[in-house]
């Protein structure tokens, strides 16, 4: 029993990691509080409905669609809403302001698009349930999990190992050094809002797997936890986002089996208190102060 | 005098938006950002309601009591506020207002999800315009006041605001605190007004509206949160086309006004 | 003048991480006096300063005013017992009149919160706060203020703005002044219409504690000098006594002006 909870709960986690992963990316190389981003991952989880209803393909390939799709959003995001920002001297909140009309813009154009309401999400997959002892995994879970880590394997290797990745981190260190070093921030400034983008839309073809059900007002909420989940890891540091993720997807599983179903969601808000008033840097704290 | 319904409705609307960019407007003053006045609101819009509802309450004192509940749990929620800053006190508010929509969906008393209807409409037309009133008037004391100056050294710069002998733990507190409870009222003025309310009404487009209006007006002055919830509430009325996209329009005149001028229609002019 | 010192710093440390910026530093400040804090660049005078008003809390030692301990009070609470500081960058509130500056100053002698504000008449000022508001012209009128009362702070020179600041300081009526480099960044002639009020200020018995660079001007005007090196008090006495110090001497060859 506590072993298929803490499976389930890894594999809410890995979803809230996702999300998480793109907002620490962004918060790393722009210190920029991405407040769209759970609107880009509900964005990314129409596109995948969309292409499942098309096509009548499977996850997967929805997730490709998210993927691909939420990266151009995110480039586009950056260049109107955020870059001629940047270049003014205002109020240091402003990009972040800026960031809630985004997301507001989407949200309004989803529920136009799509109606308010919850619309479900066809797995067009064998259901297949394997089990491992007392564990039970369905197809859709397993698939899930799957592309969640291999998202995650793909970005770790691909910001330990490839040279763009690098820059990537050394931008994220210090955007004006690795100017000076002849590293072209504004390119892997898009880069990184493109792989950020890119996985909270994948995200949200995978949530809207599992849950079956998706509305355009699911951006808000899942938008949050992932801000809690990247708070609770470290403002910057991806691995801390993972694990912010995993934990919080961790303990609303067992709030949920062990105490008030009802009040799962505010587990995470709770975390994310807590995390803020004790210790605002996170798990992996990082360098990277918001002073007020 | 008798007004077109419509019209009366209208007005009561943009009333209760003023009261609550005020609301917003005061914590503000001091450099508390806050993106969680839906929550305040929510808590005086129940809590009222409750009372006149359940308890057969009168309006005022029932107002009064949302009012100075949203104010007691803005006391509590300030207390973190004291110590974090910027950015991060934006996100613990935006936390705190799903909190209370969390806890509004699962409180049995209030309807939970359902929501609580058929609230008697003690809301009128001249009962908004005192409370409007009162809150602008209210500003206008603030201005050339102690704690009015106050609040600006705090905004301006804490450390300077210390040395000349500001308390800065009872100046945030007391602000956002009387910030939520004039939220609180702005709750109840609302609920008793469209006779139902639950907790979607409140979530996190509540709080991100207020803070548009705010915003637009210029955070530089009480006037311009007045005007900026005037403008939020009736230019969508007069320009007809708008109606639908409302939120569209001013999400995008929100990215348009950061890039263009961030300092709203009126300025940084105290 | 009493026996027990006004301010005292006894045996304070300060660290920063592995950096010790002051390190056992002992200072009494006698009332009616103005004592001076010198030392070369980094010598720990502003950390210094930020530990007996409060700013930071000291790692060890204690801070006394009046005899008081304030150890680890935040700075409103020292300004509240007469102990009031400017800054070696000039904090002032910008984006309000030099009249407001000052009336802002009087914060901790003046009552009065929401409620009273409500209650106020409006367009009238009650008879406290036209004295309130009379004193602060006065003031900026000492400071040599008088007739820029509205314009924004933000706007004045820098050696009107060092001005502003300490007619803002002396609105709580403290009884001691703590300046940060008051003549920084100004001409010979300020110094010197400076170093007149400073005096004017102790004559009417404020007492003074200042860091300075500007040493022509230390030594003319101070008591009682203390001079840091490296995070230690190396010498402390007269201006004369001190001059003439070896020690000093040796911590100031290279970096100019030693009169």
């Amino acid at each position: 029993m506590l072993m298929q909870q803490l499976v389930n709960g890894i594999l809410l986690g890995s979803t809230y990691a996702l999300i998480a992963i793109g907002y620490t990316l962004v918060f790393g190389v722009l210190h920029l509080v991405h407040l769209a981003h759970g609107e880009v991952f509900m964005i990314g989880a129409f596109v995948g409905l969309q292409v499942v209803l098309w096509t009548g393909a499977g996850g997967p390939i929805a997730v490709v669609a998210a993927l691909a799709s939420c990266a151009l959003l995110g480039v586009l995001i950056h260049l109107l809403a955020i870059k001629p920002i940047l270049s003014r001297k205002g109020h240091f909140l402003a990009p972040m302001i800026s960031t809630i009309g985004v997301g507001i813009v989407l949200q309004e154009l989803a529920t136009r698009r799509f109606g308010g309401e919850q619309h479900g999400f066809p797995s067009r997959m064998e259901s297949v349930t394997w089990h491992f002892g007392s564990l039970t995994l369905s197809s859709v879970q397993a698939v899930i999990l799957g592309i969640s880590v291999v998202l995650m394997l793909a970005l770790h290797l691909f910001v330990t190992r490839s040279r763009i990745g690098m820059a990537m981190r050394a931008t994220a260190e210090s955007a004006v050094i690795s100017h000076t070093l002849g590293i072209r921030t504004d390119r892997i400034i898009l880069l990184t809002f493109a792989i950020a983008s890119a996985l909270g839309g994948a995200a949200g073809v995978l949530v809207g797997m599992s849950y079956n059900a998706i509305s355009p007002f699911m951006g808000v909420e899942m938008g949050i936890k992932g801000m809690a989940a990247m708070l609770l890891g470290g403002l910057g540091n991806i691995y801390g986002a993972m694990l912010g993720g995993l934990i919080i997807g961790i303990v609303e599983v067992f709030s949920v089996a062990y105490l008030a179903s009802s009040y799962r969601d505010a587990f995470a808000f709770v975390i994310m208190i807590v995390v803020l008033l004790v210790r605002p840097k996170g798990i992996f704290g990082s360098v990277h102060h918001v002073e007020g | 005098m008798h007004l077109d319904p419509y019209v009366e409705s209208v007005l009561i609307f943009t009333g209760i938006n003023v009261v609550m960019a005020i609301s917003l407007y005061l914590p503000v003053s001091a450099g508390l950002l806050s993106l969680g006045q839906g929550g305040f609101m929510a808590i005086g819009a129940f809590a009222s309601a409750y009372l006149t509802t359940a308890l057969a309450t009168p309006f005022a004192p029932a107002l009064l009591a949302g009012g100075a509940l949203a104010g007691l749990v803005g006391l509590l929620v300030g207390f973190p506020a004291l110590r974090i800053k910027g950015i991060y006190l934006i996100i613990l508010t935006m936390g705190f207002g799903e909190i209370v929509r969390v806890l509004f969906l699962n409180l049995e008393p209030t309807g939970g999800a359902s929501g609580l209807s058929g609230i008697a409409p003690h809301t009128t037309l001249p009962v908004v315009a005192a409370a409007a009133g009162l809150a602008l008037a209210f500003c206008w004391q603030l201005r050339d006041s102690r704690i009015g100056w106050a609040l600006n050294a705090v905004r301006e710069d804490e450390l300077a605001a210390e040395t000349v002998g500001i308390n800065l733990t009872r100046t945030k507190l007391s602000v956002f605190s009387l910030g939520a409870f004039i939220a609180g009222i702005g709750g109840g003025l609302y609920a008793h007004f469209t006779m139902f309310i639950d907790p979607a009404q409140f979530g996190f487009q509540r709080s991100a509206e207020i803070f548009i209006m705010v915003l637009l007006g210029g955070m530089g002055n009480f006037l311009g949160a007045a005007l900026g919830a005037v403008v939020f509430t009736l230019l969508p009325e007069l320009l007809r086309g708008l109606q639908d996209w409302r939120m569209t329009f001013f999400g995008t005149a929100l990215v348009v006004m950061m890039i263009v001028r961030p300092w709203g229609l009126i300025g940084a002019r105290r | 003048m009493s026996g027990e010192p006004l301010l005292e710093g006894r045996a304070l440390h300060k660290v920063f991480g592995g950096y010790s910026a002051i390190v056992d530093v002992s200072i009494a400040v006698r009332r009616g006096s103005i004592h001076a804090l010198i030392g070369p660049n980094g010598a720990g005078k502003t950390t210094l300063f930020n530990v007996i008003t409060g700013v930071l809390p000291p790692t060890r030692g204690a801070v006394l005013v009046k005899g008081e301990d304030v150890t680890g009070a935040r700075p409103d609470r020292i300004t509240r017992l007469g102990v009031v500081r400017t800054f070696q960058s000039v904090r002032l509130f910008s984006s309000m009149t030099a009249h407001e500056n000052v009336r802002v100053g009087r914060h901790c002698r003046s009552r009065g919160g929401f409620a009273s504000a409500l209650l106020r008449v409006p367009f009238r000022a009650s008879a406290a706060e036209a004295a309130a508001h009379k004193r602060a012209d006065e003031l900026l009128a000492q400071v040599g203020l008088q007739g820029k009362q509205n314009v924004r702070a933000g706007d004045l020179a820098l050696a009107d703005q060092r001005r502003l600041e300490i007619a803002r300081a002396l609105a709580s009526d403290p009884e001691l002044l703590l300046l940060d480099e008051p003549v920084a960044g100004m001409t010979p002639v300020e110094v010197q219409e400076s170093g007149r009020l400073l005096r004017a200020l102790r004559d009417r018995g404020i007492t003074i504690l200042l860091t300075e660079h500007h040493m022509s001007l230390v030594m003319e005007i101070s008591d009682t000098v203390s001079v840091l090196n490296f995070g230690c008090k190396i010498a402390e006495g007269t201006p004369a006594e001190v001059r003439s110090n070896r020690q000093v001497l040796e911590a100031y060859l290279g970096t100019g002006e030693v009169v």
